[in-house]
């Protein structure tokens, strides 16, 4: 018997990086209530920890879903550079459009994933803390359609 | 439908090397790992199964024939061997966890007999790992 397998791999990342979470479209009470410290106006950070899940066939000549030469340099250009050692909220364009709460985040790093070339892109789980984790896999990019 | 993971650890040399390439292209595409000496893991696998509970034993499956199952195919294997020479299933194969995952699956899949195998999952590292799952619908072909 010789079922169809789907082969997916998973690599995991990490960077540290500063944000606040604060909405103006709240008042200052309702931003109190809803984010509490994590509203603190100096912000606060986090070791966050990104796992990337690609998809694909098995090159039979490499016996790779994709080559990690390839995916490590594209993950570092689109994600590590411009995220680690950075305050979100001031330092990443998406984030000054929404709050960089870690769903939020997952939507953005996904978005700049997307592109990848050489596999299907699956899956976002961040590890905000080893407590909290959140996940993303484009199920809303058709609604969300054109402000992508 | 419960789901349930045993893990089995195993420690395995293995390097990347494509007869079919060039010195130079197995160097440029694999890098380190073509090191003709090889290299070594401290593999994890995750096997896991799904069912239903038999309502007799309250279990999908026993854990105990599980874990000598995993013995068996698994570390009887693979465990402090050199992937590229000393296990069959992989000849011609290059051992990536991709691949390593595909093999365990196949050895697998025909002798769980309660439950059904759902995923089976190889950490080459913490950072690093592969999963093997059926195809939705069995749609897709394979390579």
């Amino acid at each position: 018997m010789s079922a169809a397998l789907k082969i997916s791999l998973t690599r995991r990342y990490q960077f540290a990086a500063s944000h606040r979470l604060y909405s103006p479209a709240f008042s200052e009470a309702e931003n109190k209530r809803l984010y509490g410290k994590c509203g603190n106006p100096y912000g606060h950070g986090h070791n966050y920890v990104v796992e990337v899940t690609i998809s694909g066939p098995v090159d039979a000549e490499t016996g790779m879903v994709a080559n990690l030469g390839e995916l490590d340099p594209f993950m570092v250009r689109e994600v590590i550079e411009p995220f680690d050692q950075r305050y979100l909220n001031e330092e990443v364009a998406e984030f000054q459009r929404c709050v960089p709460t870690t769903e939020n985040i997952c939507r953005e790093v996904y978005r700049r994933l997307r592109s990848f070339p050489a596999a299907q892109l699956e899956r976002i789980r961040i590890e905000e803390t080893s407590n909290n984790s959140f996940e993303f896999s484009g199920e809303m990019e058709a609604s969300r359609g054109s402000d992508a | 439908m419960i789901r349930v993971t045993r893990k089995l650890e195993f420690s395995a040399a293995h390097f990347y090397h494509n007869p079919n390439f060039s010195a130079e292209e197995n160097r440029r595409v694999f890098g380190k790992c073509n090191n003709p000496h090889g290299h070594g893991h401290n593999y994890v696998l995750e096997v896991t199964v799904a069912g239903e509970p038999d309502p007799a034993t309250g279990m999908v499956l026993d854990l105990k024939e599980l874990k000598e199952l995993l013995q068996r195919e698994v570390a009887d294997r693979m465990d402090h061997r050199h992937l590229n020479y000393e296990v069959p299933e992989l000849a011609g194969k290059i051992p990536t966890c991709e691949n390593i995952a595909a093999v365990i699956w196949r050895l697998l899949e025909p002798k769980i007999t309660q439950g059904r195998l759902d995923r089976v999952r190889v950490y080459e590292s913490a950072d690093l790992f592969a999963d093997c799952t059926a195809e939705p619908n069995g749609a897709g072909g394979r390579k």
